[in-house]
Protein backbone atom coordinates (compact mmCIF):
# COMPACT_ATOMS: atom_id res chain seq x y z
CA UNK A 1 0.00 0.00 0.00
CA UNK A 2 1.23 3.22 -0.73
CA UNK A 3 0.81 6.62 0.89
CA UNK A 4 1.09 7.86 4.36
CA UNK A 5 1.54 4.77 6.98
CA UNK A 6 -0.31 6.99 9.51
CA UNK A 7 -3.21 6.94 6.76
CA UNK A 8 -3.18 3.53 6.14
CA UNK A 9 -3.20 3.20 9.75
CA UNK A 10 -6.50 5.30 10.38
CA UNK A 11 -7.84 3.32 7.37
CA UNK A 12 -7.16 -0.32 9.03
CA UNK A 13 -8.15 0.88 13.15
CA UNK A 14 -11.01 0.21 13.41
CA UNK A 15 -11.13 -3.47 11.94
CA UNK A 16 -8.12 -3.84 13.96
CA UNK A 17 -10.68 -2.89 17.38
CA UNK A 18 -12.98 -5.62 15.62
CA UNK A 19 -10.81 -7.89 14.96
CA UNK A 20 -11.68 -8.65 11.61
CA UNK A 21 -8.05 -7.75 9.92
CA UNK A 22 -6.46 -10.68 7.66
CA UNK A 23 -3.54 -11.93 9.40
CA UNK A 24 -0.75 -9.30 7.12
CA UNK A 25 -2.89 -6.48 7.44
CA UNK A 26 -2.96 -7.28 11.57
CA UNK A 27 0.98 -7.40 11.62
CA UNK A 28 1.07 -4.19 9.75
CA UNK A 29 -0.96 -1.93 11.88
CA UNK A 30 1.16 -3.75 15.16
CA UNK A 31 4.18 -2.67 13.97
CA UNK A 32 3.41 0.95 12.98
CA UNK A 33 1.46 1.05 16.34
CA UNK A 34 4.44 0.08 18.04
CA UNK A 35 6.75 2.88 16.16
CA UNK A 36 4.53 5.98 16.04
CA UNK A 37 3.22 7.78 19.05
CA UNK A 38 0.36 9.56 16.58
CA UNK A 39 -1.11 6.66 15.63
CA UNK A 40 -0.80 4.57 18.85
CA UNK A 41 -2.51 7.41 21.22
CA UNK A 42 -5.59 7.69 18.30
CA UNK A 43 -5.77 3.64 18.68
CA UNK A 44 -5.87 4.18 22.85
CA UNK A 45 -8.65 6.85 22.58
CA UNK A 46 -10.69 4.76 19.84
CA UNK A 47 -10.74 1.78 22.00
CA UNK A 48 -11.89 3.69 25.26
CA UNK A 49 -14.52 5.92 22.96
CA UNK A 50 -15.87 2.51 22.02
CA UNK A 51 -16.54 1.81 25.25
CA UNK A 52 -17.85 4.00 25.84
CA UNK A 53 -20.58 4.63 24.22
CA UNK A 54 -21.53 1.08 24.67
CA UNK A 55 -22.02 1.86 28.35
CA UNK A 56 -23.31 5.18 27.51
CA UNK A 57 -25.72 3.73 25.33
CA UNK A 58 -27.13 0.92 27.24
CA UNK A 59 -30.37 1.28 28.80
CA UNK A 60 -32.27 -1.07 31.35
CA UNK A 61 -35.26 -2.41 30.30
CA UNK A 62 -38.06 -0.51 31.70
CA UNK A 63 -39.78 -1.66 34.92
CA UNK A 64 -42.80 -3.57 34.13
CA UNK A 65 -42.00 -4.64 30.55
CA UNK A 66 -40.95 -8.14 31.64
CA UNK A 67 -43.93 -8.91 33.38
CA UNK A 68 -45.94 -7.61 29.85
CA UNK A 69 -43.68 -9.94 27.85
CA UNK A 70 -43.86 -13.02 29.94
CA UNK A 71 -48.11 -12.13 29.62
CA UNK A 72 -47.78 -12.99 25.82
CA UNK A 73 -46.30 -16.67 26.71
CA UNK A 74 -48.71 -19.10 24.74
CA UNK A 75 -50.03 -17.03 22.12
CA UNK A 76 -51.66 -19.07 19.39
CA UNK A 77 -50.36 -19.16 16.10
CA UNK A 78 -53.47 -17.69 14.48
CA UNK A 79 -54.24 -14.93 16.82
CA UNK B 1 -34.25 -31.25 18.21
CA UNK B 2 -36.33 -33.84 17.58
CA UNK B 3 -37.92 -34.54 13.44
CA UNK B 4 -41.36 -32.88 13.95
CA UNK B 5 -43.72 -36.23 15.54
CA UNK B 6 -45.85 -36.47 12.68
CA UNK B 7 -43.06 -37.35 9.99
CA UNK B 8 -41.82 -39.97 12.48
CA UNK B 9 -45.14 -41.71 13.42
CA UNK B 10 -46.55 -41.16 9.54
CA UNK B 11 -50.29 -40.11 10.64
CA UNK B 12 -51.59 -40.48 7.56
CA UNK B 13 -50.16 -44.04 7.05
CA UNK B 14 -51.34 -45.39 10.91
CA UNK B 15 -53.80 -43.16 13.06
CA UNK B 16 -51.96 -42.18 16.39
CA UNK B 17 -54.01 -43.81 19.38
CA UNK B 18 -54.87 -41.36 21.93
CA UNK B 19 -51.27 -41.86 24.39
CA UNK B 20 -48.81 -40.99 21.15
CA UNK B 21 -51.00 -38.27 20.30
CA UNK B 22 -50.59 -37.10 24.20
CA UNK B 23 -47.37 -37.22 23.92
CA UNK B 24 -46.45 -35.56 21.28
CA UNK B 25 -48.74 -32.97 22.76
CA UNK B 26 -47.02 -32.75 25.99
CA UNK B 27 -43.35 -33.04 24.08
CA UNK B 28 -44.60 -30.07 22.18
CA UNK B 29 -45.74 -27.99 25.12
CA UNK B 30 -42.12 -28.66 26.77
CA UNK B 31 -40.47 -27.09 23.54
CA UNK B 32 -42.29 -23.98 23.22
CA UNK B 33 -41.87 -23.49 26.85
CA UNK B 34 -38.49 -24.01 26.41
CA UNK B 35 -38.21 -21.34 23.63
CA UNK B 36 -40.32 -18.59 25.73
CA UNK B 37 -38.62 -19.22 28.62
CA UNK B 38 -34.85 -18.94 26.62
CA UNK B 39 -36.25 -16.11 24.93
CA UNK B 40 -37.77 -13.86 28.34
CA UNK B 41 -33.78 -14.66 29.46
CA UNK B 42 -32.77 -12.19 26.48
CA UNK B 43 -35.24 -9.43 26.80
CA UNK B 44 -33.14 -7.49 28.54
CA UNK B 45 -30.54 -7.43 25.99
CA UNK B 46 -32.82 -7.31 23.56
CA UNK B 47 -34.22 -3.90 24.47
CA UNK B 48 -31.09 -2.55 25.07
CA UNK B 49 -30.70 -2.98 21.06
CA UNK B 50 -34.09 -1.77 20.47
CA UNK B 51 -34.18 1.52 22.55
CA UNK B 52 -31.63 2.62 20.63
CA UNK B 53 -33.15 2.33 17.20
CA UNK B 54 -36.02 3.93 17.52
CA UNK B 55 -36.59 7.39 19.05
CA UNK B 56 -38.26 6.87 22.36
CA UNK B 57 -38.22 4.88 25.56
CA UNK B 58 -42.52 4.08 24.77
CA UNK B 59 -41.30 2.96 21.43
CA UNK B 60 -39.00 0.78 22.08
CA UNK B 61 -41.18 -0.60 24.43
CA UNK B 62 -43.92 -1.00 21.70
CA UNK B 63 -41.47 -2.59 19.68
CA UNK B 64 -40.39 -5.23 21.95
CA UNK B 65 -43.37 -6.54 22.89
CA UNK B 66 -44.46 -6.65 19.43
CA UNK B 67 -41.46 -8.62 18.42
CA UNK B 68 -41.90 -11.05 21.32
CA UNK B 69 -46.26 -11.50 20.35
CA UNK B 70 -44.61 -12.29 16.81
CA UNK B 71 -41.65 -14.62 18.12
CA UNK B 72 -44.17 -16.47 20.36
CA UNK B 73 -46.59 -17.13 17.63
CA UNK B 74 -43.96 -18.23 15.39
CA UNK B 75 -41.62 -20.35 17.60
CA UNK B 76 -41.59 -23.10 15.33
CA UNK B 77 -39.56 -21.38 12.69
CA UNK B 78 -36.74 -20.63 15.05
CA UNK B 79 -34.23 -23.52 14.58
CA UNK B 80 -33.04 -24.70 17.98
CA UNK B 81 -29.50 -24.48 18.70
CA UNK B 82 -29.14 -21.46 16.45
CA UNK B 83 -28.26 -17.78 18.12
CA UNK B 84 -31.82 -16.87 19.85
CA UNK B 85 -31.21 -13.51 20.24
CA UNK B 86 -29.84 -12.57 16.68
CA UNK B 87 -33.23 -14.60 15.47
CA UNK B 88 -35.31 -12.03 17.89
CA UNK B 89 -33.23 -9.30 16.68
CA UNK B 90 -33.98 -10.12 12.98
CA UNK B 91 -37.71 -10.43 14.20
CA UNK B 92 -37.83 -6.64 15.66
CA UNK B 93 -35.65 -5.22 12.90
CA UNK B 94 -38.12 -6.60 10.05
CA UNK B 95 -40.64 -4.98 12.62
CA UNK B 96 -39.27 -1.75 12.78
CA UNK B 97 -38.78 -1.08 8.88
CA UNK B 98 -42.21 -2.18 8.78
CA UNK B 99 -43.32 0.89 10.83
CA UNK B 100 -41.51 2.64 8.43
CA UNK B 101 -39.67 4.26 11.13
CA UNK B 102 -42.50 7.17 10.88
CA UNK B 103 -41.64 8.77 14.02
CA UNK B 104 -38.15 9.02 14.27
CA UNK B 105 -35.59 12.28 13.85
CA UNK B 106 -34.67 11.08 10.73
CA UNK B 107 -32.05 14.00 9.08
CA UNK B 108 -32.05 13.28 5.34
CA UNK B 109 -28.66 14.49 4.87
CA UNK B 110 -25.69 12.71 4.32
CA UNK B 111 -23.30 12.87 6.58
CA UNK B 112 -19.82 14.12 5.13
CA UNK B 113 -17.32 11.85 4.62
CA UNK B 114 -14.94 12.91 8.01
CA UNK B 115 -11.86 10.52 8.26
CA UNK B 116 -11.66 7.84 11.55
CA UNK B 117 -9.38 10.01 13.21
CA UNK B 118 -11.76 13.28 13.19
CA UNK B 119 -13.02 12.96 16.61
CA UNK B 120 -9.20 12.38 18.24
CA UNK B 121 -7.69 14.97 16.14
CA UNK B 122 -10.59 17.32 17.20
CA UNK B 123 -10.00 16.02 21.74
CA UNK B 124 -6.45 16.30 20.61
CA UNK B 125 -6.51 19.72 19.70
CA UNK B 126 -8.81 20.97 22.58
CA UNK B 127 -7.00 19.02 25.21
CA UNK B 128 -3.34 18.19 24.08
CA UNK B 129 -1.76 14.48 22.19
CA UNK B 130 -1.39 13.16 25.43
CA UNK B 131 -4.99 13.77 26.80
CA UNK B 132 -5.57 10.90 24.06
CA UNK B 133 -4.02 8.45 26.35
CA UNK B 134 -5.74 8.67 29.08
CA UNK B 135 -9.46 6.71 29.78
CA UNK B 136 -11.01 9.84 30.93
CA UNK B 137 -11.21 12.01 28.12
CA UNK B 138 -14.14 10.43 26.48
CA UNK B 139 -15.61 10.80 29.96
CA UNK B 140 -15.77 14.97 28.64
CA UNK B 141 -18.71 13.30 25.89
CA UNK B 142 -21.55 13.16 27.74
CA UNK B 143 -23.80 10.09 27.80
CA UNK B 144 -26.65 12.30 26.95
CA UNK B 145 -24.65 13.79 23.83
CA UNK B 146 -23.58 9.75 22.66
CA UNK B 147 -27.47 9.07 23.08
CA UNK B 148 -28.06 12.13 20.56
CA UNK B 149 -25.35 11.68 18.01
CA UNK B 150 -26.60 7.92 17.60
CA UNK B 151 -29.94 8.77 17.72
CA UNK B 152 -29.22 11.91 14.26
CA UNK B 153 -26.82 9.15 12.05
CA UNK B 154 -29.11 7.85 9.04
CA UNK B 155 -31.04 5.07 10.64
CA UNK B 156 -29.20 2.44 7.85
CA UNK B 157 -26.58 3.57 9.33
CA UNK B 158 -27.24 3.57 13.02
CA UNK B 159 -29.18 -0.29 12.67
CA UNK B 160 -24.96 -1.33 12.30
CA UNK B 161 -23.03 0.77 14.45
CA UNK B 162 -26.15 -0.38 16.99
CA UNK B 163 -26.17 -4.12 16.36
CA UNK B 164 -21.98 -4.00 16.27
CA UNK B 165 -21.43 -1.58 18.63
CA UNK B 166 -23.91 -1.81 21.40
CA UNK B 167 -25.55 -5.48 20.74
CA UNK B 168 -21.87 -6.93 20.17
CA UNK B 169 -23.07 -8.37 16.92
CA UNK B 170 -20.31 -10.17 14.67
CA UNK B 171 -20.67 -8.84 10.89
CA UNK B 172 -21.99 -11.99 10.04
CA UNK B 173 -25.23 -11.85 12.48
CA UNK B 174 -25.24 -8.23 12.16
CA UNK B 175 -26.16 -9.10 7.88
CA UNK B 176 -28.18 -11.62 8.63
CA UNK B 177 -30.69 -9.51 10.82
CA UNK B 178 -30.50 -6.78 8.22
CA UNK B 179 -31.08 -8.86 5.75
CA UNK B 180 -27.90 -7.64 3.77
CA UNK B 181 -24.48 -8.91 2.32
CA UNK B 182 -21.69 -8.43 4.97
CA UNK B 183 -19.90 -5.80 2.73
CA UNK B 184 -23.03 -3.80 3.22
CA UNK B 185 -23.27 -4.29 7.34
CA UNK B 186 -19.04 -3.29 6.94
CA UNK B 187 -19.98 0.09 4.77
CA UNK B 188 -22.75 1.03 7.23
CA UNK B 189 -20.88 0.44 10.25
CA UNK B 190 -17.47 2.30 9.66
CA UNK B 191 -19.58 4.91 7.70
CA UNK B 192 -21.96 5.39 10.80
CA UNK B 193 -19.36 5.32 13.19
CA UNK B 194 -17.63 8.23 11.30
CA UNK B 195 -21.00 10.37 11.48
CA UNK B 196 -20.72 9.27 14.92
CA UNK B 197 -17.68 11.21 15.80
CA UNK B 198 -18.68 13.80 13.61
CA UNK B 199 -21.84 14.47 15.70
CA UNK B 200 -20.45 13.93 19.00
CA UNK B 201 -17.50 16.67 17.76
CA UNK B 202 -19.99 19.27 17.01
CA UNK B 203 -21.79 18.16 19.61
CA UNK B 204 -19.59 17.89 22.86
CA UNK B 205 -16.37 20.32 21.40
CA UNK B 206 -18.39 22.72 19.27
Amino acid sequence: MSGDPCDRCEELIQDFLDRTLTDVEWREAEVHLSGCDYCARRYKFEESLRRYVRTSAAERMPPGLMDKLSELRGLDATA
Amino acid sequence: MQAPSSQRYGRRVSEPGPETEARRIASEARDRARFEEEALALADQVYRVARRLVGTREEAEDLVQETYARAFRSWKSFTPGTNLRAWLLRVLTNLNIDRGRKIQRTPQTQPLEETDYYLANKVASAAGEDALETDEVVERLSQDSIVKALADIPPQYRDAVVLVDIGDFTYADAAQILDVPIGTVMSRLHRGRRALKQHLAEEALG
